[in-house]
């Protein structure tokens, strides 16, 4: 099981463990990390799943779709590493993978 | 005093979250969510379109594995609560067993509204609420040839573009003339109609539906009021909701349109909040008048604003309203209720299927319809949660531009 780690804006850091084939989104809300609401449930219609990718990993993550990239271009504090994290399907490569999580989240 | 036990009644989308939210917050105190549905609480919205369509599993639905509630202590109890017995602050089940509480949240949502026509009973005619509705329609889904689908709100509609993406011959028929009538401008309503007879389905408008036929039990057919006979192996039926309210109107609740509830979420007894489907509540975006909402961010928002309040930190509750469906291609985000509108500005074209239309009252803005432009959605959002407001007039200008209009205007 990959294992993942998750920054709070204020650096509280999670580590989770994730299922390959589960959204990042859900193995940090079966964590309880703080700072994911995901309101949505993974519909891709909330951006409260928001998270960014640190730069050793950018090309680890596949590129995000349209319907993505379109929430993305409006959600808070958008950076070029910004992700939804339901739309982030784990893979065995992502083991050991950073992401931190915006203010707006926080 | 202090607050040392909370029992939630319906453990749905609402229900869960006040539970979730409670010991996110630090709540100590036992927790009691009481659900009369099997399995671990779920979410609805996938039932009736990625679900049905095999994009998304079962195990994928619930909100948290099994493990969360022992882990957190939310003691879930699979059984039907009856009785409120004020008095003595306690709820009864149905296996006789009795929960006392501090604080009592009914989170209890809403059942389908019946067809009430002959045939309704028939194998084939489906309604989607629950998990099990789901279950045993996404076999006969696949599989069928001719659907009827009754009523174009947006169940029915996520409804009729999956069926009309596995291949079906799709026909929706409403009593009313266009489509999500009740929560849509016109000119959103048009390019649904559009996207839908691209993909095939076709539309009855204004036309009741007289029964359903069956033979040997099995639907083969729907009568419309004009006697036409729609063939069908597979019906779908969404004409609405109604809360599930007797177990307050029973305790002796204000009941109006749901559970009548205040600023605050709170019942006429101070130790009963009531929110999600159920709840009818004084909503700031809809000019103060009680208003009920059907949707998943009001469930949340709202069980947040109860937990909160249980925790020491009360607010009124003010959040702005907003809603997704997902049909076909589309995707269709609303933010603001637009409830009496009396203008409205559109935003990119409608060929592209990338549309927005913005709602005006009184030359204020109320409500942001979008499809496929989650951009205008957030902005939208942003704009309806805090002063200054946008107006028609500003709106009208050629080339203007929802987001560069947000971001100019942030505090
Ligand atoms: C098919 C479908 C698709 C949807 N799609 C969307 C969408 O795309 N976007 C969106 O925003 N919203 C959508 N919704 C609406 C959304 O799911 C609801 O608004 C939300 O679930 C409301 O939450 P709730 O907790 O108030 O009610 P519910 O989630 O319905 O939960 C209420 C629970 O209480 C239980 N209950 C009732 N009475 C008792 C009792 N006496 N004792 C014990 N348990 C009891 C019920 O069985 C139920 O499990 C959809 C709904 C459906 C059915
Ligand atoms: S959970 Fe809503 S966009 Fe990811």
């Amino acid at each position: 099981m990959p294992t993942i780690t998750l920054i709070e804006h204020n650096g509280t850091q999670h580590s989770v463990m994730g299922e390959v084939g589960q959204s990042v989104m859900q193995a940090a809300m079966n964590a309880m990390v703080p700072g994911i609401q995901a309101d949505c449930g993974g519909a891709c219609s909330c951006a409260t799943c928001h998270a960014f990718v640190e730069d050793a990993w950018t090309g680890v993550v596949p590129a995000a779709e349209d319907a993505e990239l379109d929430m993305l271009e409006f959600a808070n504090e958008r950076q070029e590493t910004s992700r939804l994290t339901c739309q982030l399907t784990i893979q065995e490569n992502m083991d050991g993978m950073v992401l931190r999580l915006p203010e707006s989240q926080y | 005093m202090t607050l040392s036990s909370v029992v939630i009644v319906g453990a749905g989308q609402a229900g869960f979250q006040v539970a979730a939210s409670l010991r996110q917050g630090g709540f100590a105190g036992r927790i009691s969510l009481v659900g009369d549905e099997p399995g671990l609480p779920y979410q609805r919205p996938p039932l009736s379109k990625a679900y049905l369509l095999g994009k998304i599993k079962a195990e994928n639905l619930v909100f948290r594995p099994a493990a969360f509630f022992d882990q957190q202590q939310i003691e879930l109890i699979h059984d039907k609560a009856v009785i409120i017995d004020r008095q003595n602050q306690r709820v009864v089940l149905e296996s006789e067993k009795a929960l006392e509480y501090d604080h009592l949240v009914l989170a209890t949502g809403a059942h389908n509204r019946p067809l009430s026509i002959p045939g309704e009973h028939l194998e084939g005619v489906f309604g989607i609420k629950t998990l099990a509705d789901a279950d045993a329609l996404a076999p006969r889904a696949k599989d069928a040839k001719n659907v009827v689908v009754i009523g174009c709100g947006f169940i029915g509609l996520e409804f009729a573009a999956v069926a009309a993406a596995q291949g079906a011959s799709v026909q929706v028929i409403d009593r009313g003339g266009r489509l999500m009538a009740r929560a849509i401008s016109p000119q959103m309503s048009d390019l649904f109609l559009k996207a839908h007879e691209s993909w095939g389905v076709k539309f009855h408008f204004s036309q009741a539906v007289d029964q359903i036929i069956g033979e040997n039990g099995k639907v083969v057919g729907v009568e419309k009021a004009d006697g036409e006979v729609l063939p069908a192996d597979l019906v779908v039926y969404g004409i609405g909701v109604i809360p599930n309210i007797t177990l307050a109107t029973e305790a002796g609740l204000e009941i109006e349109n749901g559970i009548k509830v205040d600023a605050d979420l709170l019942t006429n007894d101070p130790h009963i909040s009531a929110i999600g489907d159920v709840a009818c509540f004084p909503c700031v975006h809809n000019h103060g008048e009680h208003t009920r909402i059907e949707s998943v961010p009001n469930a949340m928002d709202q069980a947040r604003a109860v937990s909160a309040r249980l925790l020491g930190k009360a607010a009124p509750f003010v959040a702005t309203p907003w809603f997704w469906t997902d049909q076909g291609n589309l995707k269709l985000q609303i933010v603001g209720l637009s409830t009496g509108y009396d203008s409205a500005v559109t935003l990119g074209s409608m060929e592209s299927n990338q549309f927005s239309v913005l709602c005006f009252r009184r030359d204020h803005l109320v409500a942001v319809e979008s499809c496929n432009r989650s951009g205008d959605h957030l902005a939208g959002k942003k704009i309806l949660s805090r002063p200054p407001e946008l107006t028609a007039a500003e709106a009208s200008a050629s080339d203007f531009d929802l987001k560069a209009w947000e971001m100019a205007h942030r505090l």
